[in-house]
Protein backbone atom coordinates (compact mmCIF):
# COMPACT_ATOMS: atom_id res chain seq x y z
CA UNK A 1 0.00 0.00 0.00
CA UNK A 2 1.31 3.13 -0.74
CA UNK A 3 -0.85 6.81 -1.40
CA UNK A 4 0.43 9.39 -2.26
CA UNK A 5 -1.24 12.48 -0.99
CA UNK A 6 -1.29 16.18 -2.27
CA UNK A 7 -3.23 19.25 0.30
CA UNK A 8 -2.78 22.67 -1.57
CA UNK A 9 -4.00 25.93 -1.05
CA UNK A 10 -3.14 29.21 -0.33
CA UNK A 11 -1.08 30.16 2.74
CA UNK A 12 -2.80 31.03 6.07
CA UNK A 13 -5.41 27.86 5.57
CA UNK A 14 -3.29 25.31 7.82
CA UNK A 15 -2.38 23.11 4.59
CA UNK A 16 0.55 22.39 5.79
CA UNK A 17 -0.62 21.75 9.60
CA UNK A 18 -2.93 19.87 8.00
CA UNK A 19 -1.06 17.59 5.98
CA UNK A 20 1.40 17.14 9.33
CA UNK A 21 -1.68 16.12 11.06
CA UNK A 22 -2.14 13.59 8.54
CA UNK A 23 1.24 11.97 8.94
CA UNK A 24 1.29 12.06 12.08
CA UNK A 25 -1.49 10.40 12.61
CA UNK A 26 -0.73 7.02 10.15
CA UNK A 27 3.13 7.43 11.33
CA UNK A 28 2.63 7.70 15.14
CA UNK A 29 -0.78 6.42 15.66
CA UNK A 30 -1.45 4.18 13.06
CA UNK A 31 2.17 2.26 12.93
CA UNK A 32 2.37 3.05 9.18
CA UNK A 33 5.52 4.75 7.27
CA UNK A 34 4.79 8.18 6.40
CA UNK A 35 6.96 11.22 4.86
CA UNK A 36 5.79 14.96 4.78
CA UNK A 37 7.32 17.22 2.28
CA UNK A 38 6.00 21.10 1.80
CA UNK A 39 6.67 23.86 -0.25
CA UNK A 40 5.07 27.47 0.65
CA UNK A 41 5.92 31.07 -1.03
CA UNK A 42 7.85 33.86 0.85
CA UNK A 43 4.67 35.52 2.13
CA UNK A 44 3.17 34.16 5.55
CA UNK A 45 -0.63 34.68 4.22
CA UNK A 46 -1.84 34.53 0.65
CA UNK A 47 0.63 32.62 -1.33
CA UNK A 48 0.32 29.47 -3.05
CA UNK A 49 0.63 26.64 -0.28
CA UNK A 50 1.09 23.06 -0.63
CA UNK A 51 2.14 20.24 1.31
CA UNK A 52 2.41 16.32 0.57
CA UNK A 53 2.29 13.08 2.94
CA UNK A 54 3.07 9.76 1.29
CA UNK A 55 1.73 6.55 3.68
CA UNK A 56 2.59 3.29 2.55
CA UNK A 57 3.35 0.18 4.53
CA UNK A 58 6.81 -0.27 3.69
CA UNK A 59 10.09 2.19 3.79
CA UNK A 60 9.74 5.70 1.77
CA UNK A 61 12.77 6.26 -0.79
CA UNK A 62 11.82 9.12 -2.90
CA UNK A 63 10.06 11.16 -0.43
CA UNK A 64 8.49 13.52 -3.41
CA UNK A 65 5.11 12.87 -5.35
CA UNK A 66 4.62 11.75 -8.90
CA UNK A 67 0.81 11.88 -9.09
CA UNK A 68 -1.61 12.28 -6.39
CA UNK A 69 -3.88 9.19 -5.04
CA UNK A 70 -5.73 12.15 -2.53
CA UNK A 71 -6.01 15.60 -3.70
CA UNK A 72 -7.30 18.17 -1.61
CA UNK A 73 -7.82 21.25 -3.34
CA UNK A 74 -8.78 24.52 -0.92
CA UNK A 75 -8.27 27.47 -4.00
CA UNK A 76 -8.86 27.74 -7.24
CA UNK A 77 -5.57 28.80 -8.14
CA UNK A 78 -4.49 25.15 -6.19
CA UNK A 79 -7.13 23.54 -8.07
CA UNK A 80 -5.84 24.77 -11.21
CA UNK A 81 -2.30 23.70 -11.02
CA UNK A 82 -2.68 20.70 -9.45
CA UNK A 83 -5.49 18.73 -10.55
CA UNK A 84 -3.33 17.08 -13.62
CA UNK A 85 -0.92 15.77 -11.17
CA UNK A 86 -3.17 12.88 -10.12
CA UNK A 87 -3.36 9.30 -10.55
CA UNK A 88 -5.99 7.98 -12.50
CA UNK A 89 -9.12 7.48 -10.48
CA UNK A 90 -7.96 9.49 -7.75
CA UNK A 91 -10.10 10.85 -4.61
CA UNK A 92 -10.35 14.83 -5.44
CA UNK A 93 -11.76 16.55 -2.19
CA UNK A 94 -13.00 20.49 -2.75
CA UNK A 95 -13.91 23.47 -1.13
CA UNK A 96 -16.71 24.64 -3.56
CA UNK A 97 -16.59 28.20 -1.94
CA UNK A 98 -13.02 28.42 -2.97
CA UNK A 99 -12.54 26.71 -6.10
CA UNK A 100 -15.69 27.67 -8.32
CA UNK A 101 -15.26 26.12 -11.61
CA UNK A 102 -14.10 22.62 -11.34
CA UNK A 103 -15.21 21.14 -14.63
CA UNK A 104 -11.89 19.16 -14.60
CA UNK A 105 -12.90 17.10 -11.88
CA UNK A 106 -16.71 16.62 -12.62
CA UNK A 107 -16.71 13.85 -10.13
CA UNK A 108 -15.13 16.10 -7.20
CA UNK A 109 -16.10 15.32 -3.66
CA UNK A 110 -17.78 19.02 -2.47
CA UNK A 111 -16.52 19.63 1.07
CA UNK A 112 -17.54 23.32 1.69
CA UNK A 113 -15.28 23.27 4.44
CA UNK A 114 -15.14 27.09 5.30
CA UNK A 115 -18.47 27.90 5.35
CA UNK A 116 -18.61 24.52 7.64
CA UNK A 117 -15.85 25.80 10.03
CA UNK A 118 -17.19 29.36 9.87
CA UNK A 119 -20.67 27.48 11.08
CA UNK A 120 -18.60 26.17 13.86
CA UNK A 121 -17.15 29.59 15.08
CA UNK A 122 -14.23 29.39 13.83
CA UNK A 123 -12.43 29.27 10.21
CA UNK A 124 -9.19 27.92 11.03
CA UNK A 125 -10.83 24.79 11.35
CA UNK A 126 -11.45 24.58 7.84
CA UNK A 127 -8.42 22.32 7.49
CA UNK A 128 -9.33 20.13 9.74
CA UNK A 129 -12.84 19.69 8.32
CA UNK A 130 -11.12 18.56 5.67
CA UNK A 131 -8.89 16.05 7.04
CA UNK A 132 -11.98 14.09 8.62
CA UNK A 133 -13.40 14.11 4.75
CA UNK A 134 -9.90 12.53 3.96
CA UNK A 135 -10.28 10.28 6.47
CA UNK A 136 -14.31 9.16 6.11
CA UNK A 137 -13.85 9.07 2.10
CA UNK A 138 -10.70 6.92 1.79
CA UNK A 139 -9.85 5.36 4.96
CA UNK A 140 -6.12 5.87 4.68
CA UNK A 141 -5.57 6.65 7.99
CA UNK A 142 -8.24 5.20 11.10
CA UNK A 143 -10.51 7.45 12.28
CA UNK A 144 -8.70 6.94 15.39
CA UNK A 145 -5.49 7.99 14.56
CA UNK A 146 -6.77 10.65 12.93
CA UNK A 147 -8.49 12.30 16.03
CA UNK A 148 -5.16 11.22 18.67
CA UNK A 149 -3.22 13.15 16.28
CA UNK A 150 -5.75 16.10 15.83
CA UNK A 151 -6.31 16.35 19.63
CA UNK A 152 -2.30 16.01 19.88
CA UNK A 153 -1.39 18.73 17.61
CA UNK A 154 -4.16 21.99 19.06
CA UNK A 155 -3.89 23.96 22.10
CA UNK A 156 -5.67 22.52 24.81
CA UNK A 157 -8.46 24.87 24.56
CA UNK A 158 -9.53 23.98 21.07
CA UNK A 159 -9.34 20.57 21.18
CA UNK A 160 -13.16 20.61 21.35
CA UNK A 161 -13.39 22.67 18.13
CA UNK A 162 -11.16 20.96 16.40
CA UNK A 163 -13.11 17.35 17.12
CA UNK A 164 -16.16 18.62 15.88
CA UNK A 165 -14.30 20.38 12.72
CA UNK A 166 -13.08 16.67 12.44
CA UNK A 167 -16.48 14.33 12.88
CA UNK A 168 -18.03 17.62 10.57
CA UNK A 169 -16.33 16.63 7.93
CA UNK A 170 -16.72 12.98 8.10
CA UNK A 171 -20.47 13.18 8.78
CA UNK A 172 -21.00 15.58 5.24
CA UNK A 173 -19.44 13.10 2.99
CA UNK A 174 -21.28 10.67 4.34
CA UNK A 175 -24.06 12.50 2.78
CA UNK A 176 -25.50 13.40 6.42
CA UNK A 177 -25.92 17.34 7.13
CA UNK A 178 -23.56 18.32 9.86
CA UNK B 1 13.56 12.30 42.20
CA UNK B 2 13.92 12.80 38.71
CA UNK B 3 17.13 12.55 37.14
CA UNK B 4 18.83 14.28 34.48
CA UNK B 5 18.26 12.07 31.47
CA UNK B 6 14.41 11.71 32.78
CA UNK B 7 14.32 15.57 32.11
CA UNK B 8 16.38 15.75 29.40
CA UNK B 9 13.37 13.12 28.16
CA UNK B 10 10.66 14.85 29.09
CA UNK B 11 12.22 18.39 27.48
CA UNK B 12 12.18 16.10 24.22
CA UNK B 13 8.78 15.19 24.51
CA UNK B 14 6.90 11.83 22.94
CA UNK B 15 8.95 8.33 22.34
CA UNK B 16 7.68 8.62 18.73
CA UNK B 17 7.11 11.61 17.34
CA UNK B 18 6.43 13.23 13.52
CA UNK B 19 8.93 15.50 13.04
CA UNK B 20 11.55 17.14 11.06
CA UNK B 21 15.08 16.26 10.19
CA UNK B 22 16.20 19.51 11.51
CA UNK B 23 14.22 18.65 14.58
CA UNK B 24 16.10 15.51 14.59
CA UNK B 25 19.56 16.74 14.80
CA UNK B 26 18.83 18.85 18.12
CA UNK B 27 17.62 15.81 19.91
CA UNK B 28 20.56 13.57 18.84
CA UNK B 29 22.41 16.21 20.34
CA UNK B 30 20.53 16.54 23.64
CA UNK B 31 20.87 12.33 23.81
CA UNK B 32 24.58 12.75 23.06
CA UNK B 33 24.70 14.61 26.05
CA UNK B 34 25.16 18.19 24.30
CA UNK B 35 24.53 21.27 26.91
CA UNK B 36 25.69 24.17 25.26
CA UNK B 37 24.64 25.40 21.53
CA UNK B 38 25.57 28.53 20.27
CA UNK B 39 24.24 29.74 17.04
CA UNK B 40 23.21 32.23 14.37
CA UNK B 41 19.32 31.01 13.10
CA UNK B 42 19.43 30.57 9.12
CA UNK B 43 17.10 29.01 6.55
CA UNK B 44 16.66 26.03 6.71
CA UNK B 45 18.41 24.84 9.77
CA UNK B 46 16.78 27.63 12.12
CA UNK B 47 14.93 24.68 13.72
CA UNK B 48 17.80 22.95 15.15
CA UNK B 49 17.86 26.12 16.71
CA UNK B 50 14.56 26.61 17.91
CA UNK B 51 14.56 23.20 19.31
CA UNK B 52 18.06 23.75 21.17
CA UNK B 53 16.61 27.11 22.47
CA UNK B 54 13.69 25.36 23.96
CA UNK B 55 15.13 22.05 25.48
CA UNK B 56 18.03 23.78 26.44
CA UNK B 57 16.98 25.81 29.72
CA UNK B 58 14.97 22.56 31.19
CA UNK B 59 18.21 20.68 31.33
CA UNK B 60 20.29 23.51 33.31
CA UNK B 61 22.18 23.63 29.83
CA UNK B 62 23.44 26.84 27.47
CA UNK B 63 21.86 28.00 24.33
CA UNK B 64 23.31 31.50 23.11
CA UNK B 65 22.25 33.16 19.84
CA UNK B 66 25.63 34.55 18.63
CA UNK B 67 25.73 37.63 16.55
CA UNK B 68 26.93 35.84 13.65
CA UNK B 69 28.50 32.42 12.51
CA UNK B 70 32.10 33.52 13.03
CA UNK B 71 31.76 33.99 16.97
CA UNK B 72 28.96 31.04 16.81
CA UNK B 73 31.89 28.58 16.10
CA UNK B 74 34.10 30.74 18.41
CA UNK B 75 31.66 30.33 21.22
CA UNK B 76 31.08 26.64 20.94
CA UNK B 77 35.16 26.10 21.11
CA UNK B 78 35.49 27.93 24.01
CA UNK B 79 32.67 26.47 25.81
CA UNK B 80 34.00 22.95 24.87
CA UNK B 81 37.22 23.80 26.97
CA UNK B 82 34.89 24.16 30.10
CA UNK B 83 34.45 19.94 29.52
CA UNK B 84 31.30 20.21 27.81
CA UNK B 85 29.59 19.07 24.81
CA UNK B 86 28.66 21.68 22.40
CA UNK B 87 27.12 22.08 18.90
CA UNK B 88 26.26 24.67 16.31
CA UNK B 89 23.61 24.87 13.20
CA UNK B 90 24.11 26.38 10.11
CA UNK B 91 23.74 26.59 6.47
CA UNK B 92 25.89 27.49 3.46
CA UNK B 93 26.45 31.45 4.14
CA UNK B 94 27.00 30.60 7.52
CA UNK B 95 29.50 27.78 7.21
CA UNK B 96 31.13 29.65 5.25
CA UNK B 97 31.79 32.06 7.87
CA UNK B 98 32.72 29.44 10.13
CA UNK B 99 35.51 28.12 8.30
CA UNK B 100 38.60 30.01 10.41
CA UNK B 101 37.01 29.18 13.86
CA UNK B 102 36.75 25.30 12.28
CA UNK B 103 40.28 25.41 11.81
CA UNK B 104 41.09 26.20 15.12
CA UNK B 105 38.82 23.38 16.89
CA UNK B 106 41.38 21.20 14.34
CA UNK B 107 44.36 22.42 15.48
CA UNK B 108 43.40 23.05 19.18
CA UNK B 109 41.90 19.39 19.37
CA UNK B 110 38.49 20.45 19.75
CA UNK B 111 35.48 18.43 20.31
CA UNK B 112 32.61 20.49 18.75
CA UNK B 113 29.90 19.24 16.21
CA UNK B 114 28.28 21.57 13.35
CA UNK B 115 24.92 20.45 11.67
CA UNK B 116 24.98 21.72 8.16
CA UNK B 117 21.61 22.04 6.67
CA UNK B 118 22.92 22.91 3.13
CA UNK B 119 20.91 24.86 0.75
CA UNK B 120 22.30 26.02 -2.78
CA UNK B 121 25.09 28.99 -3.12
CA UNK B 122 26.87 30.54 -3.98
CA UNK B 123 26.27 32.98 -1.53
CA UNK B 124 22.81 33.44 -0.33
CA UNK B 125 21.69 31.44 -3.03
CA UNK B 126 18.36 29.06 -2.69
CA UNK B 127 17.75 30.16 1.12
CA UNK B 128 14.54 27.54 1.53
CA UNK B 129 15.89 24.35 -1.01
CA UNK B 130 18.14 21.94 -0.70
CA UNK B 131 21.24 21.25 -2.07
CA UNK B 132 24.64 19.58 -1.38
CA UNK B 133 27.01 22.08 -2.84
CA UNK B 134 28.94 22.45 0.41
CA UNK B 135 30.63 18.72 0.36
CA UNK B 136 34.28 20.09 -0.39
CA UNK B 137 34.06 23.08 1.76
CA UNK B 138 33.78 20.89 4.07
CA UNK B 139 36.76 18.84 3.40
CA UNK B 140 39.26 21.93 2.56
CA UNK B 141 37.50 24.97 3.31
CA UNK B 142 39.77 26.01 6.17
CA UNK B 143 43.45 26.47 5.22
CA UNK B 144 46.33 24.04 5.97
CA UNK B 145 47.13 20.56 6.21
CA UNK B 146 43.83 18.57 7.70
CA UNK B 147 41.51 15.76 8.49
CA UNK B 148 38.10 16.07 9.01
CA UNK B 149 34.94 14.03 10.18
CA UNK B 150 31.59 14.47 7.76
CA UNK B 151 28.55 11.99 8.53
CA UNK B 152 25.35 12.37 6.09
CA UNK B 153 22.28 10.71 7.26
CA UNK B 154 19.49 9.96 4.36
CA UNK B 155 16.61 10.10 7.03
CA UNK B 156 15.05 11.79 10.01
CA UNK B 157 15.98 8.75 12.40
CA UNK B 158 18.84 8.61 11.24
CA UNK B 159 19.82 12.53 11.47
CA UNK B 160 19.06 11.66 15.21
CA UNK B 161 20.89 8.55 15.13
CA UNK B 162 24.43 10.02 13.40
CA UNK B 163 24.18 13.40 15.60
CA UNK B 164 25.12 11.07 18.33
CA UNK B 165 27.75 9.64 16.13
CA UNK B 166 29.01 12.68 15.67
CA UNK B 167 29.43 13.59 18.89
CA UNK B 168 30.75 10.15 20.15
CA UNK B 169 33.69 10.55 17.14
CA UNK B 170 34.43 14.48 17.94
CA UNK B 171 35.19 13.24 21.67
CA UNK B 172 36.67 10.21 20.57
CA UNK B 173 39.36 11.84 18.40
CA UNK B 174 39.37 15.57 20.17
CA UNK B 175 38.05 17.17 16.37
CA UNK B 176 35.57 18.68 15.23
CA UNK B 177 32.81 16.68 13.20
CA UNK B 178 30.29 17.27 10.78
CA UNK B 179 26.66 16.18 9.78
CA UNK B 180 25.70 17.24 6.76
CA UNK B 181 21.60 17.51 5.63
CA UNK B 182 20.30 19.49 3.42
CA UNK B 183 16.68 21.79 3.30
CA UNK B 184 14.82 19.20 2.15
CA UNK B 185 15.32 16.35 4.61
CA UNK B 186 15.79 19.25 7.20
CA UNK B 187 12.26 20.40 6.46
CA UNK B 188 10.92 17.03 6.12
CA UNK B 189 8.75 15.26 8.44
CA UNK B 190 9.11 11.38 9.31
CA UNK B 191 8.47 8.85 12.23
CA UNK B 192 11.55 9.31 14.82
CA UNK B 193 11.78 6.96 17.55
CA UNK B 194 13.65 8.26 20.57
CA UNK B 195 15.65 4.84 21.84
CA UNK B 196 16.49 4.19 25.30
CA UNK B 197 19.71 4.97 27.07
CA UNK B 198 20.78 1.22 26.87
CA UNK B 199 20.23 1.53 22.69
CA UNK B 200 23.07 3.52 22.09
CA UNK B 201 26.55 3.92 22.95
CA UNK B 202 27.79 7.73 24.28
CA UNK B 203 31.44 8.40 24.44
CA UNK B 204 32.85 10.72 26.64
CA UNK B 205 36.44 12.68 25.95
CA UNK B 206 39.43 11.01 27.99
CA UNK B 207 40.20 13.71 30.86
CA UNK B 208 43.57 14.12 32.17
CA UNK B 209 44.04 12.37 35.47
CA UNK B 210 47.21 13.80 37.20
CA UNK B 211 48.42 17.48 37.40
CA UNK B 212 52.04 15.90 37.97
CA UNK B 213 53.83 17.01 34.48
CA UNK B 214 50.68 17.45 32.32
CA UNK B 215 51.58 18.71 29.03
CA UNK B 216 48.40 18.71 27.35
CA UNK B 217 48.90 18.17 24.22
CA UNK B 218 51.15 15.32 24.47
CA UNK B 219 49.15 12.22 22.96
CA UNK B 220 50.09 8.73 23.61
CA UNK B 221 49.30 5.65 21.31
CA UNK B 222 45.66 6.30 19.77
CA UNK B 223 47.54 9.95 19.14
CA UNK B 224 44.71 11.43 20.99
CA UNK B 225 45.76 14.05 24.22
CA UNK B 226 44.05 13.75 27.39
CA UNK B 227 41.92 16.48 28.08
CA UNK B 228 42.25 18.63 30.96
CA UNK B 229 38.84 21.22 31.22
CA UNK B 230 39.27 24.89 31.90
CA UNK B 231 38.96 25.93 35.61
CA UNK B 232 40.24 22.08 36.58
CA UNK B 233 43.08 23.31 38.25
CA UNK B 234 45.78 22.36 35.05
CA UNK B 235 47.76 24.64 33.30
CA UNK B 236 47.00 24.49 29.88
CA UNK B 237 47.74 27.02 26.68
CA UNK B 238 45.42 26.90 23.70
CA UNK B 239 46.90 28.56 20.75
CA UNK B 240 45.97 27.92 16.57
CA UNK B 241 49.96 28.65 16.25
CA UNK B 242 52.06 25.42 15.76
CA UNK B 243 52.72 24.24 19.58
CA UNK B 244 55.08 22.35 21.31
CA UNK B 245 53.56 19.04 23.68
CA UNK B 246 53.16 21.77 26.35
CA UNK B 247 50.94 23.72 23.80
CA UNK B 248 53.26 26.37 23.60
CA UNK B 249 54.00 28.27 20.36
CA UNK B 250 56.70 27.00 18.70
CA UNK B 251 56.09 28.52 14.92
CA UNK B 252 59.35 28.10 13.64
CA UNK B 253 60.05 24.71 14.15
CA UNK B 254 60.21 22.55 11.11
CA UNK B 255 60.08 19.13 12.95
CA UNK B 256 57.23 20.31 15.89
CA UNK B 257 54.95 21.71 13.28
CA UNK B 258 55.58 18.16 11.02
CA UNK B 259 54.92 16.08 13.99
CA UNK B 260 51.92 18.20 14.96
CA UNK B 261 50.27 18.23 12.12
CA UNK B 262 50.92 14.58 10.72
CA UNK B 263 49.70 13.13 14.47
CA UNK B 264 46.26 15.69 13.75
CA UNK B 265 45.59 13.95 10.30
CA UNK B 266 47.00 10.13 11.77
CA UNK B 267 44.28 10.40 14.81
CA UNK B 268 41.60 9.76 11.71
CA UNK B 269 43.47 8.59 8.94
CA UNK B 270 44.61 5.79 11.55
CA UNK B 271 41.09 4.84 13.14
CA UNK B 272 38.67 5.08 9.60
CA UNK B 273 37.17 0.91 10.50
CA UNK B 274 35.99 2.72 13.52
CA UNK B 275 35.00 6.05 10.86
CA UNK B 276 33.63 4.95 7.60
CA UNK B 277 29.84 3.98 7.82
CA UNK B 278 28.40 3.14 4.58
CA UNK B 279 25.38 0.79 3.05
CA UNK B 280 24.99 -1.61 0.30
CA UNK B 281 22.20 -3.00 -1.37
CA UNK B 282 22.57 -5.36 -4.47
CA UNK B 283 26.02 -5.67 -4.10
CA UNK B 284 26.68 -9.72 -5.43
CA UNK B 285 26.20 -9.67 -8.88
CA UNK B 286 25.72 -5.99 -9.58
CA UNK B 287 27.02 -4.61 -13.65
CA UNK B 288 26.36 -1.26 -12.87
CA UNK B 289 26.53 0.86 -9.64
CA UNK B 290 25.37 3.69 -7.82
CA UNK B 291 27.26 5.42 -5.46
CA UNK B 292 25.08 8.24 -3.62
CA UNK B 293 24.71 10.18 -0.42
CA UNK B 294 22.31 12.12 1.51
CA UNK B 295 18.82 12.37 0.51
CA UNK B 296 19.20 11.76 -3.25
CA UNK B 297 20.38 8.01 -1.68
CA UNK B 298 16.88 7.54 -1.10
CA UNK B 299 15.44 7.53 -4.59
CA UNK B 300 18.50 5.41 -5.21
CA UNK B 301 17.09 2.97 -3.46
CA UNK B 302 13.75 2.74 -5.04
CA UNK B 303 15.44 2.48 -8.30
CA UNK B 304 18.51 -0.24 -7.78
CA UNK B 305 15.14 -2.44 -5.82
CA UNK B 306 12.66 -2.29 -8.66
CA UNK B 307 15.79 -2.65 -11.55
CA UNK B 308 16.61 -5.71 -9.59
CA UNK B 309 13.23 -7.20 -9.63
CA UNK B 310 12.92 -6.38 -13.62
CA UNK B 311 16.27 -8.78 -13.27
CA UNK B 312 18.61 -6.01 -13.87
CA UNK B 313 21.83 -6.45 -12.34
CA UNK B 314 22.18 -2.95 -10.68
CA UNK B 315 23.59 -2.19 -7.03
CA UNK B 316 23.36 0.78 -4.47
CA UNK B 317 26.62 1.73 -2.45
CA UNK B 318 25.10 4.80 -0.08
CA UNK B 319 28.06 6.61 1.83
CA UNK B 320 27.15 7.71 5.30
CA UNK B 321 30.93 8.87 6.01
CA UNK B 322 32.17 11.30 3.44
CA UNK B 323 35.65 12.61 4.88
CA UNK B 324 37.73 10.75 5.91
CA UNK B 325 36.74 9.23 2.66
CA UNK B 326 36.23 5.29 2.35
CA UNK B 327 38.66 4.36 -0.84
CA UNK B 328 38.78 1.50 -0.06
CA UNK B 329 35.32 0.30 -0.41
CA UNK B 330 34.53 2.55 -3.04
CA UNK B 331 37.73 0.69 -5.04
CA UNK B 332 36.10 -2.77 -4.14
CA UNK B 333 32.72 -1.79 -6.13
CA UNK B 334 35.14 -0.50 -8.86
CA UNK B 335 36.58 -4.00 -9.22
CA UNK B 336 33.81 -5.68 -10.12
CA UNK B 337 31.16 -3.49 -11.59
CA UNK B 338 31.20 -2.00 -15.17
CA UNK B 339 30.46 1.23 -14.78
CA UNK B 340 29.26 3.46 -11.44
CA UNK B 341 26.60 6.26 -11.41
CA UNK B 342 27.49 9.50 -9.52
CA UNK B 343 24.00 11.38 -8.77
CA UNK B 344 25.00 14.24 -6.71
CA UNK B 345 22.79 17.72 -5.97
CA UNK B 346 25.65 19.41 -7.07
CA UNK B 347 28.00 20.74 -10.22
CA UNK B 348 30.25 17.10 -9.24
CA UNK B 349 31.92 16.76 -5.92
CA UNK B 350 31.87 13.76 -4.21
CA UNK B 351 32.64 12.58 -7.84
CA UNK B 352 36.22 13.82 -8.01
CA UNK B 353 37.36 11.15 -4.61
CA UNK B 354 35.23 8.35 -6.43
CA UNK B 355 37.00 8.75 -9.38
CA UNK B 356 40.52 8.86 -7.72
CA UNK B 357 39.48 5.71 -6.00
CA UNK B 358 38.17 4.25 -8.90
CA UNK B 359 41.63 5.11 -10.62
CA UNK B 360 40.05 3.69 -13.84
CA UNK B 361 38.86 0.55 -13.25
CA UNK B 362 35.47 1.52 -14.84
CA UNK B 363 33.62 4.78 -16.42
CA UNK B 364 32.06 7.08 -13.95
CA UNK B 365 29.44 9.25 -14.83
CA UNK B 366 28.22 12.34 -13.13
CA UNK B 367 24.59 12.74 -12.63
CA UNK B 368 23.99 16.68 -11.77
CA UNK B 369 21.21 18.37 -10.62
CA UNK B 370 20.85 21.54 -9.04
CA UNK B 371 18.10 24.01 -8.46
CA UNK B 372 16.41 22.43 -5.50
CA UNK B 373 15.06 19.46 -6.64
CA UNK B 374 15.87 15.97 -5.94
CA UNK B 375 16.80 13.40 -8.38
CA UNK B 376 13.35 11.76 -9.88
CA UNK B 377 13.36 8.03 -9.66
CA UNK B 378 12.64 8.35 -13.65
CA UNK B 379 15.50 10.42 -13.73
CA UNK B 380 17.96 7.92 -12.21
CA UNK B 381 16.62 4.98 -14.05
CA UNK B 382 17.23 6.89 -17.64
CA UNK B 383 20.89 7.50 -16.20
CA UNK B 384 21.40 4.09 -15.53
CA UNK B 385 20.25 2.77 -18.81
CA UNK B 386 21.84 5.04 -20.93
CA UNK B 387 24.68 3.69 -18.75
CA UNK B 388 24.29 0.21 -19.59
CA UNK B 389 23.49 0.82 -22.92
CA UNK B 390 27.40 2.31 -23.20
CA UNK B 391 29.05 -0.45 -21.35
CA UNK B 392 26.87 -3.98 -21.52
Amino acid sequence: MKQEIRICGFGGQGVITAAVILGKAAAVYDGLIACQVQSYGPEARGGAARAEVIIANEPIGYPGIHAADILVAMSQEAFNRYINDIRPGATIIIDPDMVITYEAAPYAHLVPSTRIAEELGNVVVANIVMLGAVTALTGVVSREAMLASTLASVPSKFKALNQQALEAGMTVVAGLSP
Amino acid sequence: MSTHRDRLRQAMGDKVQFVQGDDACAYGAILAGCTFFAGYPITPATEVAERMAEILPKIEGCYIQMEDEIASMGAIVGASWTGVKTMTATSGPGFSLMQENLGYAIMTETPCVIVNVQRSGPSTGQPTLGAYGDMMQARWGTHGDHEIIMLCPASVQEAMELTIVAFNLAEAYRTPVLVFIDGELGHMRERLVIPEDDEFELVERTCATSREGYRPFAAGENLVPAFAPFGAGFRTYVTGLTHNEAGLPRSASAPIHDQLVRRLADKILRNTDQIIRYEEFGAEECEIAIIAYGITARACRDVVEEGRQRGLKVGLLRLITIWPFPDEVVARWAARVQAILVPEMNLGQIVHPIREAVAGRCPVMLQSKIGGELHTPTELSEALEELRCQVC
